[in-house]
């Protein structure tokens, strides 16, 4: 592959669609809210519940239960444990998938037609009488006890782990992985996990999008049914994380001969009035495509990397520029010193007229293609209405690009592009750093 | 909860289908040409996969078909280096490129009416290349930065590699795509070129345009773009392309490797196994069918069952795959991490006993039918992916097989009964022609007796 897709990329960079898309409110008897894309020409649904407030609802000590718990809803419901329930969701050829990050809980699934309300009821079931049996639990926990050991000996999870400790401190969720550790796991029990469950897929925390072959008549029945027994409220969300980021190189000891990179600064919140010229900003200089400037500095002119890119993560409790590079062990220096090169330059001259229209073209011309399938455009409407954008906001998203200046761009690049503040943390044995 | 361990990125779930209707097209020149249609949205996809893959390389020049993928993104005659990329972002588009043992595809999605820049572009370097050594030097940096991400940082990766040169004792997919290193660092653009020259021609391409757009209209544009280009005298023969094959596999392999940066151990074992062939497709029917019993989802499989679930279970994770589109014979594959404290011996032995119950009691009837109907859901599904449909076509005529292959695939693996399902696991899991692979942490084995 000529180009490697970095992981990264969040929040507005996964937003949606398609100005003629047809975005309706619906608003079910039981007074649950969805954001809904009719779509009849193929007979099945695809739908997007996300609960915000994800790993940070952690209790004190309980490090990696949302994880666990969100891992063990589909190991047995009702009358049937893990295996019977997985032969059900085969049987109806219905897939659901339940996910937890940093700021929020994902339930996906998608369900024929034919068998709508076979599916959607083994969905509730799922979610409402979950059985959390003991021994799923711990089946489980082995499972993420062997993830936490594979992650001890990857680069990429270590140099993630050092990042997030040096910028959010031991304190704030943000600071450690979502998995715990081998003793908050150990230590979990079948009442803590309960806990998380009734602490983080609550109602008024929730939003829902729903494209396919649905009426909105059919929806808000069918939302009740799914979800009316959710707890209304849940756990206390936690304070702003505090910022604690160092400047300079941190590395971390490993053989291995590539060294992995990720570098960055504090970054712009999502409401921020210049977020818009700072994604524009982001785009033109780390946004992965062979046109960005750090990807030409790099890797085009140098070969020092297969890939680089930067990406905006405003994330609900703090806010990062990140970037993420590697390069074989003698290179690393050499890479870190164009980076600076670049960080400095951005900072000091912003972009020029050419290199602003380029991004604004791609920016908007991409838009639509991000109308991608069912599930993808489900998953693009629960998130604008977790963002808080209003429901015509694919409709207004490009002008907000287009209205971006050259002054505005100027503007915030001195507060987005601080060669000061920068900070690498690196693992492996790169030479010529200190 | 599914654990996701590297590897298993090859291991995927039921993919089925042909859906939807394909337009047909051929060039004078012998370009083949393939239109799929989905009006839900204004994008489109433009796909062209070319015959030529890794497993086409000669001995010595291990990742030549993926260096020239890098660098078909350098200049031609008509554009300088990188601007065809500029050009597709500048357009709102992406684009990218993948090589893979039987074939190398370039690709952009972009807006629906912005097809025939792209198409244009894609003409262009199909026969106009143009390479300095400078671009070649710097290029190579790329790629050897390449493996050094994907697979020298990776135990997993390197594990992987040494299991299939193990696998195969003649077919070339015993090489890695990416190269072996000694062979990508004297890599030139001579040999580049050479590779370009040999295989970069109309007649031994494939387009394939998938999204919002008339077929007529895609013919018209392929014509005035594609259909100027000559076609290289003597290649049309590649469709059916004959390579070194597989001999009779005698003697079971073992592949026993230690990393320190190795935390899980793993246990993999391969079989040699047929795959989609040109007519003749129900045995790879029935193994598709034979890992989603065995793997598949770890709840209700043979070897999640057995292996995950009882109480004193000896593994975290067990499961199984199969990918039956390629040109050769391919892998069946079982992979296993064990529980903390269980040795190698002991899980391997495990894995054994439960082949070899499988095979002496055969499949649980409500399972084999739960089976099915994922299978016919899974054409519904595939409905909602128009650039998965494009994959499955370009793969699938790249491996050699024809558009009624295609067309029939469905129904021949709705047809497989649970007796063919039996015989083909008998057939295929036959340890003489197995490798078995031990990946384990520095000291491992010593450490769990």
């Amino acid at each position: 592959m000529i180009r490697f897709i970095l992981a990264a990329g969040l929040a507005l960079a996964s937003v949606p669609a398609h100005a003629e898309m047809n975005i309706v409110e619906v608003t079910s008897p039981g007074g649950l809210k969805a954001w809904l894309v009719e779509e009849h020409s193929i007979p099945f649904v695809a739908m997007e519940l996300g609960f915000e407030g994800g790993t940070v609802l952690d209790a004190p000590g309980k490090r990696g239960v949302g994880n666990l718990m969100m891992a063990t809803i589909e190991e047995g419901a009702g009358d049937m444990d893990a295996q019977g329930f997985a032969a059900a969701q085969e049987a109806l050829a219905a897939s659901f998938s339940f996910d937890i990050y940093g700021d929020s809980a994902r339930v996906s699934a998608q369900f024929l037609t034919e068998n709508r309300d076979q599916a959607v009821d083994l969905l509730r079931t799922a979610l409402i009488e979950t059985r959390f049996d003991q021994e799923a639990i711990d089946r489980v926990k082995g499972q993420v006890m062997s993830i936490i050991a594979s992650d001890a000996t990857d680069p990429g999870s270590i140099v993630n782990d050092a990042f997030n400790l040096a910028t959010w401190g031991p304190d704030h969720p943000y600071g450690t992985n979502d998995n715990g550790t081998v003793d908050s796991i150990t230590a979990l029990t079948r009442e803590d996990v309960i806990a998380a469950w009734k602490t983080v897929l609550v109602k008024d925390r929730m939003f829902i999008g729903v494209v396919g072959d649905i009426t909105p008549a059919e929806l808000g029945p069918m939302l009740d049914a799914l979800l009316g027994s959710l707890p209304a409220t849940g756990g206390t969300l936690p304070p702003q994380a505090t910022y604690q980021l160092k400047p300079g190189v941190n590395v971390i000891d490993f053989t291995t001969p590539q060294s992995i990179a990720l570098f960055g600064h504090q970054g712009i919140k999502l409401d921020d009035p210049d977020y818009f010229a700072g994604y524009v900003l982001n785009e033109a200089v780390g946004g992965g495509n062979f046109a960005s400037r750090l990807m030409d500095e790099v890797r085009e002119k140098r070969g020092l990397t297969y890939g680089i890119g930067t990406s905006l993560l405003p994330m609900d409790y703090g806010e990062l520029i990140l970037g993420q590079v590697a390069s074989a062990n003698d290179k690393m220096a050499e890479t870190v010193q164009v980076i600076r090169d670049v960080w400095a330059d951005v900072a000091a001259n912003g972009l020029t007229q050419a290199q602003l229209d380029d991004t604004k073209t791609f920016l908007t011309g991409a838009y639509p293609l991000r109308f991608d399938g069912n599930s993808t455009i489900a998953g693009q409407l629960m998130g604008m209405q977790m963002n808080g954008f209003p429901i015509d906001y694919v409709k207004t998203r490009n002008q907000q690009i287009e209205a971006v200046t050259m002054d505005d761009i100027k503007r915030v690049a001195l507060r987005l592009f601080r060669p000061e503040d920068l900070h690498f943390s690196i693992v492996g044995q790169p030479t010529g750093l200190n | 909860m599914r654990i996701l361990l590297g590897l298993l990125a090859s291991l995927f779930p039921i993919t089925v289908l042909a859906a939807p209707e394909p337009t047909l097209f051929k060039l004078d020149n012998g370009m083949e040409i393939v239109v799929l249609e989905d009006h839900r949205a204004p994008v489109v996809v433009q796909m062209v996969w070319y015959r030529a893959g890794a497993a086409d390389e000669m001995p010595g020049q291990s990742g030549v078909a993926h260096f020239l993928e890098h660098l078909m993104f350098k200049g031609t005659d008509n554009m300088a280096p990188g601007e065809l990329s500029d050009t597709v972002a500048k357009n709102g588009g992406s684009d990218n490129a993948f090589t893979s043992w039987d074939q190398t595809v370039y690709f952009q999605r972009v807006a629906a009416d912005r097809l025939e820049l792209m198409m244009k572009m894609e003409a262009d370097r199909m026969r106009h290349l143009k390479l300095t050594e400078d671009d070649v030097r710097t290029e190579l940096q790329v790629i050897l930065e390449e493996r050094n991400q994907r697979t020298d940082n990776d135990p997993g990766a390197l594990f992987q590699e040494q299991m299939s040169a193990a696998m195969y004792l003649n077919s070339p997919y015993g090489r890695p795509i990416i190269g072996w290193r000694h062979e990508m660092e004297a890599l030139d653009r001579d040999k580049a070129l050479a590779w370009y020259k040999t295989y970069y021609a109309p007649n031994n391409a494939i387009l394939i345009v998938a999204g919002d757009v008339d077929p007529q209209n895609v013919y018209e544009l392929a014509k005035t773009y594609y259909g100027v280009l000559e076609p290289t005298p003597g290649i049309e023969s590649r469709e059916t392309r004959v390579r070194p094959e597989e001999p009779p596999q005698l003697a079971e392999r073992r592949v026993v490797m230690s990393d320190p940066r190795v935390s899980q151990p793993q246990i993999t074992r391969s079989y040699l196994a047929p795959e989609r062939d040109p007519g003749d497709q129900k045995m790879a029917a029935a193994l598709t069918i034979l890992a989603q019993v065995l793997g598949g989802n770890g709840a209700t499989s043979v070897l999640g069952t057995k292996l995950m679930f009882p109480p004193d279970a000896p593994m975290v994770y067990a499961g199984a795959g199969y990918g039956g589109t390629s040109h050769d014979d391919t892998t069946f594959s079982i992979v296993a991490v064990p529980k903390p404290g269980v040795t190698m011996e002991a899980a391997e032995a495990a894995i054994d006993t439960v082949l070899t119950d499988f095979l002496a009691q055969g499949i649980d009837p409500a399972k084999f039918a739960r089976i099915k109907m994922q299978l016919k859901a899974a054409d519904i599904y595939a409905d909602d992916d128009i650039n998965g449909a494009a994959r499955r076509y370009g793969s699938a005529l790249t491996s050699g097989l024809s558009y009624d292959d295609i067309a029939a695939w469905p129904d021949i693996l709705q047809a497989v009964t649970e007796d063919e399902v039996m015989a083909a696991a008998k057939l295929v899991l036959d340890r003489r022609q197995s490798v078995t692979g031990w990946l384990m942490p520095d000291g491992y084995a010593e450490a769990a007796q």
